[in-house]
């Protein structure tokens, strides 16, 4: 058995970026079907074009149209392609050298085995049925027929200054021990934080070392399910993702034992009479609902009892 | 200049760490050795620098958690690089040569295992041109490989050789994750996987992290009766695009290399996920055939992810310390297809 508690995670975020003159004339060249170059001070002629000149370090200006036939120069066999690829089944990626270019081009070849494909043979561009003005605008390469590329419809001015590339990463994500301790007890209805032994501070989640002199915080304490409202907010705006509908008081809550507060919801009172110092209690989910997360613990919401004196956690702010 | 030294290092590797993408429970304990090693505490460390990354983590600013393995009261001196911690070597290097400071422990860390990593380094491509297709790391080292075969630079018994003595070295080595020599024949007779790369060929996905201390002048010699100086250091880098460089070269090496004195070197650690890289980085840097490469092992036994680098550092100046060797060369790599690299040479002074 493992250590620690692990969840799989996807983290996606969509890049938006804008294009330039080099690589937007490139991208528009791609949308109507052509492979746009660029020619360096070198008289090298390069795929996709450079954005400066690699010698006089000057914008690249000297733009030319090359075949979207070529010859392979070098390859590699993908046989567990990986998400997101151009091919969900093995395929090759190569660098290609266009008619007309002098350095190579690096895109996928679809070829069915290694047995397919040769460095020296050449190969043709298979255009995507949609074009955006994106490097996937080039399905992929194909070994060269006598026809040459399918012809594709120009699509005229309207040049592409923006690319969007949508990126989504899958993770294992693990916690540390000391963090799954924390949510284990979670599990069982405990609130578990742990001390450290050289400052005696009690860290609620526990952290694998006290970020204040490194050490590792060892010894587990259960802490109380009632604690202090140190400070709060009132949440007004909505947001992408937000599962409550403001406003609703965000607040952060010194659990008694801890020395650090924990950040949870407050319900059960009216939120312009929430107030640094209140004292509340944890309100649980039913049981049936518990999982290993902090919320399996509802919410907070006022015991009743007297505000606590500023100097209790004055030091926690 | 100021004269700087390796005094300490600590390492783990591990096939999959179970434990959080943050490693701080990692890290204390390779802190730990680093002051037993030189008997201070994190109060004598001056600058603290590490190099790992947020797409291998997941989650973003994933260095400062990582920061609680020091304990930051009082405030720490503290800096970080998104690539392999070789190059927080080097910044620690710069830090120490300003004056500012005479002591730094530098550190790296990475759990490799936590996604998919050959398709999360996609991402240290170009955006718009690269990075849509998706080129993995095993990918573009197998278009490299290639074109070194193809120009008869190399051939697939070469990077079976690299292989074999890898694995071999790797048994003395009690960190390595894969090792095991057996002949250059039963390697080429096992299956082709990334054509033309066998799996063999490429480091293994490895959690883990490792730690050096750096420390100037008496600071050295106070806690070591031979450092490992640091004589000489450099790094260059090749354009990113593949299409844009001489794939069976590599001119930043030859280009770091230039501004060093490699003769006499006796060991060198060099950082080749890939076999056919070594064979790179050794033609580059123009090493006699009499030069042991990579006793460790290298990185085919073993490479987590912003570490493997560092980690070169450390297993040369090893060489030093133990007085087996008094020239060795270390160097990291980071970037697709050995696109950066960094060149040290470290000597022992009797
Ligand atoms: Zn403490």
């Amino acid at each position: 058995m493992t250590r620690t508690l692990s969840a799989p995670v996807t983290v996606a975020f969509d890049y938006t970026r804008s294009t330039g003159p080099v690589i937007g004339r490139f991208l528009t060249g791609l949308r109507d079907g052509v492979v746009v170059a660029g020619r360096t001070s070198g008289g090298e002629v390069v795929v996709p074009p450079l954005e400066y000149d690699p010698d006089t370090h000057d914008q690249t200006s000297d733009f030319v149209e090359v075949a979207s036939v070529g010859t392979v120069t070098s390859w590699t066999w993908v046989p567990e392609p990986v998400k997101d690829q151009p091919f969900d089944r093995p395929f090759a990626f190569a660098l290609v050298t266009l008619d007309g270019a002098t350095r190579p081009f690096f895109h996928a070849l679809d070829v069915a085995s290694p047995d397919e494909v040769s460095t020296g043979m050449r190969v043709q561009v298979r255009w995507a049925a949609e074009r955006t003005g994106a490097i996937t605008d080039i399905e992929c390469f194909e070994p060269a027929t006598d026809a040459g590329p399918t012809g594709v419809e120009a699509l005229g001015d309207n040049p592409v200054t923006g690319v969007i590339t949508p990126v989504s990463l899958d993770y294992l994500y693990a916690a540390s021990p000391e963090e799954s301790a924390f949510y284990r007890g979670l599990n069982e209805g405990r609130i578990l934080g742990q001390r450290c032994p050289t400052c005696s501070k009690v860290y609620v989640p526990p952290r694998s070392a006290c970020p204040a002199d490194g050490t590792p915080t060892a010894e587990e304490v259960e802490v109380s399910q009632t604690g202090t409202i140190t400070t709060f907010c009132i949440v007004n705006v909505p947001f992408l993702g937000q599962k409550i509908v403001p406003p609703y008081v965000s607040a952060y809550v010194l659990l008694d034992g801890a020395d650090i507060a924990v950040l949870h919801l407050i319900l059960g009172v009216p939120a312009d009479e929430v107030r640094m110092g209140m004292r509340v209690k944890a309100v649980w989910k039913p049981r049936e609902e518990w999982t290993y997360s902090l919320e399996n613990i509802d919410h907070f919401e006022p015991t009743g009892d007297p505000d606590a004196d500023y100097d209790t956690y004055r030091h926690h702010l | 200049m100021r004269d700087v030294a390796i005094v300490g290092f600590a390492q783990r590797q591990m096939e999959e760490f179970d434990g959080s993408p943050t490693c701080v429970e990692l890290l204390v304990p390779l802190f730990a050795e680093c002051y037993e090693q030189t008997g201070w505490n994190r109060h004598d460390i001056g600058f603290w620098c590490s190099g790992s990354s947020d797409y291998l983590a997941g989650r973003s600013f994933s260095f400062v958690s990582a920061v609680d393995a020091i304990g930051v009261i009082p405030p720490v001196n503290e800096s970080h690089v998104e690539m392999d911690a070789a190059w927080a070597l080097y910044e620690a290097w710069l830090k120490i040569q300003t004056g500012e400071v005479d002591t730094a422990l530098v550190y790296g860390f990475g759990k490799s295992s936590a996604g998919v990593l050959r398709r999360t380094l996609a991402l240290q491509l170009d955006p718009y041109t690269m990075t849509p297709l998706w080129p993995d790391t095993v990918s573009l080292a197998g278009l490299q490989a290639r074109a070194g075969i193809d120009a008869g630079t190399w051939d697939e018994r070469a990077m079976a050789e690299v292989v074999n003595r890898s694995l071999t070295d790797a048994e003395k080595n009690e960190y390595a994750i894969r090792k095991g020599g057996s002949s250059v024949d039963e390697l080429l007779a096992r299956p082709m996987y990334a054509d033309p790369l066998r799996k063999h060929d490429c480091a293994p996905v490895t959690d883990g992290a490792a730690a050096i201390v750096l420390a100037a002048g008496d600071r050295a010699r106070s806690v070591s009766d031979r450092p490992a100086w640091i004589s000489g250091i450099a790094h260059n880098v090749d354009p990113i695009s593949m299409g844009n460089r001489e794939l069976t070269r590599s001119p930043s090496t030859a280009a770091a290399a230039a501004g060093l004195d490699l003769t006499g070197v006796e060991v060198a650690e060099l950082h080749a996920p890939f076999s056919h890289q070594e064979l790179i980085l050794r033609s580059e840097l123009g090493l006699a055939d009499d030069v042991a490469i990579n006793p460790s092992g290298g990185a085919l036994a073993g490479n987590p992810m912003f570490t493997g680098g560092l980690i070169r550092f450390g297993e040369a100046a090893k060489q030093v310390w133990s007085g087996n060797a008094d020239k060795v060369l270390a160097h990291a790599t980071s970037g697709p297809a050995l696109q950066q690299n960094l060149v040290t040479t470290l000597e022992g002074r009797s």
